[in-house]
């Protein structure tokens, strides 16, 4: 089957999509957007989150055909340009990425709550993050990071 | 053939820093923007997809094996049996006993039988169903201490079910004291649960050989093991770093190198595999789940007068790390405290369980859940404060620890406790609680009725680097030359980042080293000598200690061109200067056209194997210490556990980037507590019943609570700058403070960890 979808703002086309394939998998493996993690594709680690329709979703979860015309961000649609966006570049700057390999959904995660929350909480950052896996960096830092983007988004 | 798109990036230095301060990661932003290239990320045009046939039984004779329908299949290119294993079909560790596909016999639930190629992943997976085989199907092996001794039980490998067998024996063995403690202690299976799956990309090349992009651990011993797999010669089987998601001992074993190989060199087409989460369960090794007996006496007062303890390590189907962990968990038995007179004895055995290997803290986090269980034990015998009876016994410099070895560089274990007590402890619970704050959270169980506080502690010795005599060296190139009117240098080692921060700290050092603000890193790869393992906390020390030796050998270089001597001379801000603070010479301007480029390797000081009778030798280079303590909410109704607050103190020799020392400690403090009340693999029967996120549960962030780390610089003359390995005490005592806090809240033994909900309910 044919899908086509809005991904981070372009009109991409994707041709012989084979029924079964995620929306993770054409993005990753056809689109050539490897941003979106694979770690579970079982919904479970929330490292392929992405923005469906402004709302954010386990990419593993979605069948492809279910994108058809819809409006999807990953992780390299967060930035502008050369510009980090606040959340990216508080992950950076306050250590909390490690592997990286859960970054890209944690981002699009913490990108959602500040969105949502300008002045999160921290149960409130742990609640909007309890989806998203880490094995490396015990959260603390990423803690350190969501507070941090939230205060420098206020000020932008 | 060429690299393949997306192939592993050269780091360049973001924000200058060097030893001591905390610059960011040079692969920060690419991780942030998502261009990180992953092993799973990699990409070649033409490529075809990998999949693996895994026996569903944990011991069976296979009987026939048929791939021929599975060929027939449109888009499958190759279909491959322990036949077409070009090479010899065995590798390992330290011993080469694991079958690269099985040939006969099945050890173990997920054995690789079978490997293919096809056009789509899905295609793969479907053609894997046709693969005939018929198993004879056998009883498996699952007792651990059986296996040790029951001489009546089939043989799984040739020699028997027994790996490896050590003993301790140091003063009196039978001495006897007043007062006595004793418990047995088991611990669970425990998986690494790195996020990044298994992955890599064999591309075939023209001399006959093939280049391997992967995620490991360890490049050079992956490529000797395969290269004999593959009846190569080592030049012929190159392997390049990919980005790792994560490893914590988990990619030190094989998973799809020689496969994916066998299959790009037969199908002359690059080749890539990726498990999914469900096949990483069973494609990688877990950790050894044991169980320990053990007795302390100690005299009334609360000085240890003996330990004596019997370990059995399930290391599963094959050998793997099980040697070490027998010798780590025997020479770390007491823990770091001072015995006079011990009689240890550990097991590693065969059986037909997972098999088990590296992982974070190996060998030392078994024997530590079980005398950190002991010594609160012993501190409720003698009615004393458990953070004292530890303070008493404490290790310090000089002391002699139970294989005779005299510990001479710092050890301030009195004071890390002392430290970690006297951190500012959780305000009393208020009467009206934020229920997503206590146990069960938002699920609303209690609102604080039948909750109780308590409070433990958990401390550990680990050994830093390979021991019993292992010549554990590493590896570094650096490149000195004049770019865009500037000097600049490049590191180039073999040595693996997994995400601890290594590219971070070889660019720090470089710096420091030649004084130069711009460092890039080379890709790890098998092109420049062998760095050793990213495990047992030795990077750091080693290649950090090559990069240092290659750094000064640069910056001889530079002053035998300029004509002078050595001594008293530093490179400083891009300049050549004399001891007196003069300016010699402009780097750039010395140098113009030349680039200077030297190895060199760092070999850590020489260790000895311990004698098979006594267990007597000094067998460790460094030893690492921690200290954590625990508050913990239980829910006595539900058996739900909280943890309030979670601190650590932890000698470091040196912070060589102090940011990323917090770091590690914070992580590795997190599967530690995985560990303490949630992480297990279930295995019924040799069988794994939970292989997936959803049943395998490691830590969130809701798990996860406020964190005060306590950071101890005590240099170890021996160490490079002083270093002591960072990674993986922090892991080892978690564990037993959690443990040790539910004990003091609910009163009960609590003798295996992960500590579930129906352990303190009873029911
Ligand atoms: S990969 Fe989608 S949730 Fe884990
Ligand atoms: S940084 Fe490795 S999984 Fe989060």
């Amino acid at each position: 089957m044919r899908v086509n979808v809005t991904v981070n703002g372009e009109h991409r086309r994707a041709d012989n999509v084979w029924e079964g394939e995620s929306l993770l998998y054409v993005l990753r493996e056809r689109l050539g957007l490897p941003g979106s993690k694979n770690a579970c594709e079982q919904g479970e680690c929330g490292s392929c989150t992405v923005y469906l329709d402004g709302v954010p979703a386990c990419a593993c979860l979605v069948a492809a055909g279910q994108a058809e015309g819809r409006d999807v961000v990953t992780v390299e649609g967060l930035a502008e340009g050369d510009d980090l966006d606040p959340v990216q570049e508080s992950f950076v700057e306050r250590g909390a990425v490690q592997c990286g390999f859960c970054t890209p959904g944690l981002l699009v995660a913490a990108h959602d709550l500040i969105e949502r929350v300008p002045d999160p909480s921290d149960v409130e950052i742990r609640e909007a993050l309890a989806g998203n896996l880490c094995r490396c960096t015990g959260y603390e830092k990423i803690l350190d990071a969501v507070r941090d983007a939230a205060a420098k988004k206020a000020v932008r | 053939m060429s690299a393949p798109a997306r192939s592993p990036q050269e780091l360049h230095d973001t924000i200058a820093g060097g030893i001591g301060e905390s610059p960011l990661r040079p692969d920060g932003t690419l991780k942030v923007r998502g261009e990180f290239a992953y092993s799973s990320d990699l990409w070649h045009e033409d490529m075809l997809w990998g999949a693996t046939l895994r026996s569903p039984h944990p011991h069976a004779r296979i009987v026939r094996l048929d791939v021929s329908r599975a060929l027939a299949q449109p888009g499958v290119h190759a279909v491959l049996t322990h036949e077409d294993v070009p090479g010899e079909n065995v590798y390992g560790l330290k011993y080469q006993d694991t079958p690269a596909l099985a040939a006969d016999l099945v050890r173990y639930q997920g054995e690789p039988i079978a490997i293919l190629a096809a056009d789509h992943p899905e295609i793969a997976r479907q053609a894997l169903k046709e693969i005939v085989v018929e198993y004879d199907v056998l009883e498996p092996i699952t007792d651990p201490e059986r296996a040790a001794h029951d001489d009546t039980l089939p043989k799984l490998h040739p020699d028997g079910n027994l790996v490896r067998h050590q003993r301790i024996v140091k003063g009196d063995p039978a001495a006897t004291a007043d007062v006595v403690v004793s418990g047995v202690y088991e611990i669970g299976m425990q998986d690494q649960a790195f996020l990044g799956p298994e992955s890599g990309l064999a591309v075939p090349a023209e001399d006959g050989g093939v280049d391997l992009y992967l995620a490991t651990q360890w490049l050079h011993v992956d490529q000797r093991q395969t290269a004999k797999a593959l009846g190569l010669p080592l030049e012929k089987v190159r392997l390049t770093l990919s980005g790792v998601g994560g490893a914590f001992g988990g990619r030190e074993d094989l998973s799809m190198q020689i496969h994916s190989c066998m299959l790009a060199l037969r199908t002359g087409r690059p080749v890539k595999m990726s498990y999914n989460r469900l096949e990483s369960f069973f494609g990688h090794v877990h950790r050894h789940p044991a169980k320990m007996y053990y007795e302390h006496g100690a005299t009334r007062d609360g000085k240890l007068v003996y330990v004596r303890a019997k370990m059995y390590f399930d290391g599963g189907a094959y050998a793997s790390k099980t040697p070490v962990v027998v010798g780590n968990g025997t020479t770390l038995s007491v823990g770091p405290y001072n015995v006079l007179n011990a009689h240890i004895e550990g097991w590693g055995v065969y059986t037909n369980n997972p098999t088990c290997g590296a992982m974070r803290g190996l060998g030392a986090v078994q024997p530590t859940y079980a005398y950190e269980s002991q010594m609160d034990k012993l501190a409720s015998a003698l009615d004393m404060d458990p953070a004292e009876l530890r303070i008493l016994n404490a290790l310090s410099e000089g002391s002699t620890v139970v294989t005779g070895q005299v510990v001479d560089f710092p050890a301030p274990v009195a004071e890390l406790v002392q430290r970690v007590r006297d951190l500012p402890l959780p305000p009393e619970p208020a009467a009206e609680r934020d229920i997503r704050e206590l146990p069960g959270g938002a699920s609303n169980t209690t609102h604080g009725e039948g909750v109780v506080r308590g409070i433990g502690y958990g401390v550990t010795i680990k050994n830093i680097s390979y021991a019993e005599g292992l010549d554990d060296y590493s590896t570094a190139r650096v490149r000195l030359e004049v770019l865009g009117g500037e000097a600049v240098a490049m590191v180039h080692t073999a040595a693996a980042e997994v995400g601890q921060g290594l590219v971070t700290l070889q660019q720090q050092i470089a710096r420091t080293e030649l004084g130069l603000t711009r460092v890039s890193v080379h890709p790890a790869d098998t092109s420049v000598g062998d760095a050793g393992s990213s495990s047992a906390s030795r990077q750091t020390y080693v290649t950090g200690g090559a990069v240092r030796n290659a750094c000064r050998a640069v910056a001889d270089a530079v002053y035998a061109l300029l004509g002078v001597p050595a001594e008293g001379m530093s490179l400083t801000g891009g300049k050549v200067v004399a001891a007196d603070g003069e300016v010699v010479a402009d780097l750039a301007e010395l140098l113009g056209d030349t680039a200077i480029e030297e190895t060199r390797e760092f070999h850590h000081r020489q260790t000895y194997p311990l004698d098979p009778e006594t267990g007597q030798g000094d067998a460790h280079v460094q030893y690492g210490f921690s200290a954590h303590r625990a508050v913990v909410d239980v829910d006595l109704d539900l058996g739900l556990v909280k943890v309030v607050q979670l601190d650590c103190a932890q000698d470091v020799g040196k912070a060589m980037n102090p940011d990323a020392v917090v770091a590690q400690i914070q992580g590795g403090s997190a599967q530690g507590l995985g560990l303490a009340v949630m992480e297990e693999i279930l295995v019924k029967d040799g069988k794994v019943r939970n292989p997936s996120f959803t049943d395998y549960l490691i830590p969130t962030i809701l798990d996860m609570p406020p964190m005060r780390v306590d950071v101890l610089e005590r240099p170890d003359p021996h160490a490079p700058y002083g270093v002591r390995g960072v990674g993986e005490p922090p892991t080892i005592s978690a564990t037993p403070a959690i443990a040790n806090a539910i004990r003091a809240a609910t009163g009960l033994e609590l003798p295996r960890v992960p500590i579930r909900p129906e352990h303190i309910t009873g029911v």
